[in-house]
């Protein structure tokens, strides 16, 4: 690993928020799992849209709509190019992971029957767990579950036994939210594609640290949320292989069209406008766009470089601290760190931390599933960005300490 | 010593503090003093839906006065609903639904708290009210 120096002072200049205070104290924003911070060409971005070109795309024959459209397709085909998708129509803007996971899972109620299988992992997040429950009760499919195990990872002894002939669709997430393990989709979407299954992997907490390669992993859907990797919030991206996007009915149009949609050619030739109804979220995608580009300028090999160092200096840090656990402390992980202190709530930390001007996010992290595996009420997570520095990572390991002496 | 004042004697205290960091560790130090639930009480119907950490709270009558007992699996918690019991226990369940709880706002307890904090203290305040509705229903 070549080692890579980002200019931090440069970087951080571009994100007005990472100087303002709270609670009197400069902020350490330690929530970046939850949201990334927006710098300024994607505010610039979206607001040129509003100052010069807003208009309803894709119907207006006069200049602004079709500059605004123009801008709209950029977007998507920026997009499509840093995931290395075939096509742009494969890239669908939707308002998010959560919106794309449920048109898939949705478009699945017309392709399963009694009896087939679904495979879930234990590490996800509810978004990837509940659209899919939903679509069990509609289907009478059954819903199969990776377990986990105590460092964190998924047991893909399991996973391998679990897989057969019955096997239809697998979702997993790419990278544990709660845990920040990188799970070994590469493998998992091979054997599922050995049994026709397909694969959606949710990779909202991969994508602001990695680039998935869509052609080279050979998966069916794979969704992110912009607001992760530094765009605005409310739209995300599915990407579908086109096949199976010619597969799926329409997720809007209601659920009595799902059945007598036929797979003729003149309706298939609408992607990706077939997964988009009404007007979309025009400005965002525009901004997404801009924050795609905003991120390759930083470049990918530079900020993991520099997150993995801010992970392996907290991790460090933290270990030191007594009685302090850390949780999916593997080596193959994203710079995201889920721990607890004996005999302390997270809530009572992370309450302390923000009065020292810390943001960190303190529960369940929305997998309920992780946490009674633990059998924990939640855990901290810090979670770091590539315009974090080691002096935040310090700061925040002795206001760690300082609120532990407190609770103790 | 009656709700109001009781409600001045915790500003007053609290006006004592310059920052933040003292006022959460006399909250610790007051979670400390809380009168805490007995543990056949401390059942799922006692915990107050709405907090982020769990808090079971536990009501008695006595000589028509409520005695509130509760505890936390949080400590700033324990200290938020310490603070309350101080307040609003060994008072007559009309005083209690009469009572206004303007004090939090004044003690700076409210807007030092996280928004998920400050909903579980309406719901704690919302709980002690329900046990004083239902006992001053039994009185009358």
């Amino acid at each position: 690993m070549y080692s890579t120096t980002l200019h931090l002072e440069k970087i951080r200049a571009d994100f007005p928020i990472l100087h303002r205070k709270v609670n009197g104290q400069a902020l350490i924003y330690l929530d970046n799992a939850a949201t990334s911070q927006t710098p300024l060409s994607v505010i610039d971005a979206i607001s040129d849209y509003y100052k010069n070109t807003n208009a309803n795309i894709h119907r207006g024959v006069h200049a602004l709509s079709q500059e605004a459209t123009d801008l709209f397709e950029a977007a998507r085909k920026k997009i499509q190019t840093h995931f290395n998708a075939t096509h742009a129509h494969e890239i669908i803007l939707t308002s998010g992971t959560t919106h794309s996971i449920n048109l898939v899972a949705n478009g699945f109620a017309s392709l399963l029957n009694e009896g087939d299988e679904l495979i879930v992992s234990a590490l996800e997040h509810h978004a990837n767990i509940v659209p899919w429950q939903m679509l069990c009760e509609r289907t009478k499919a059954k819903l199969n579950v990776i377990p986990m195990t105590e460092n964190g990872t998924l047991d893909m002894e399991a996973f391998d036994a679990m897989v057969n002939s019955k096997t239809k669709v697998v979702f997993v997430n790419h990278v544990s939210n709660a845990l920040g393990v990188i799970n070994p989709i590469e493998h998992i979407i091979k054997k599922a594609h050995a049994v026709g299954a397909a694969v959606l992997i949710d990779g909202a907490q991969a994508t602001p640290h990695l680039i998935p390669d869509m052609q080279a992993l050979d998966v069916d859907f794979y969704t992110t949320s912009a607001h992760k990797i530094c765009g605005p919030t409310g739209i995300g991206m599915l990407y579908g292989k086109e096949e199976w996007l010619r597969k799926l009915p329409p997720y809007q149009g209601g659920g009595e069209m799902i059945d007598q949609v036929t797979f003729e050619k003149t309706t298939y030739a609408d992607l990706p406008h077939k997964f988009e109804a009404g007007t979309p979220n025009i400005a965002g995608g525009v901004g997404f766009g801009a924050a795609i580009a905003y991120m390759n300028s930083i470049g990918f090999d530079a900020i993991k470089a520099h997150e993995n160092d801010l992970l392996h200096h907290a991790t460090k840090k933290l270990s030191e601290i007594e009685g302090l656990r850390i949780y999916g402390n593997v080596p193959n992980k994203v710079a995201v760190i889920s721990f607890n202190v004996t005999g302390l709530h997270p809530y009572d930390i992370g309450t302390l931390l923000d009065k020292m001007g810390i943001a960190v996010r303190t529960g369940h992290h929305c997998c309920q599933p992780i946490m009674d595996f633990y059998q924990i009420p939640g855990t901290v997570r810090a979670s770091f960005a590539f315009y974090n520095t080691h002096e935040e990572v310090e700061r925040f390991v002795s206001g760690l300490e300082k609120a532990i002496s407190m609770l103790r | 010593m009656n709700i109001v004042e009781k409600q001045a004697e915790i500003v007053t205290e609290f006006a004592l503090f310059d920052d933040w960091m003292q006022r959460y560790e006399y909250m610790i130090e007051l979670g400390k003093s809380l009168p805490l639930i007995a543990p056949t009480y401390k059942t799922d119907d006692h915990i107050i839906k709405g907090c982020q950490s769990k808090v079971w709270v536990h009501a008695e009558l006595e000589n028509d006065k409520i005695i509130f007992t509760a505890d936390s699996d949080a400590i700033i918690t324990k200290g938020i609903i310490a603070i309350l019991i101080r307040v609003f226990s060994n008072q007559h369940p009309k005083d209690i639904l009469a009572a206004d709880t303007a004090f939090i706002d004044e003690i700076g307890l409210k807007e030092h708290l996280s928004p998920t904090r400050a909903n579980g203290l309406v719901s704690m305040i919302k709980q002690l009210k329900m046990y004083a509705l239902a006992y001053q229903t039994q009185l009358s």
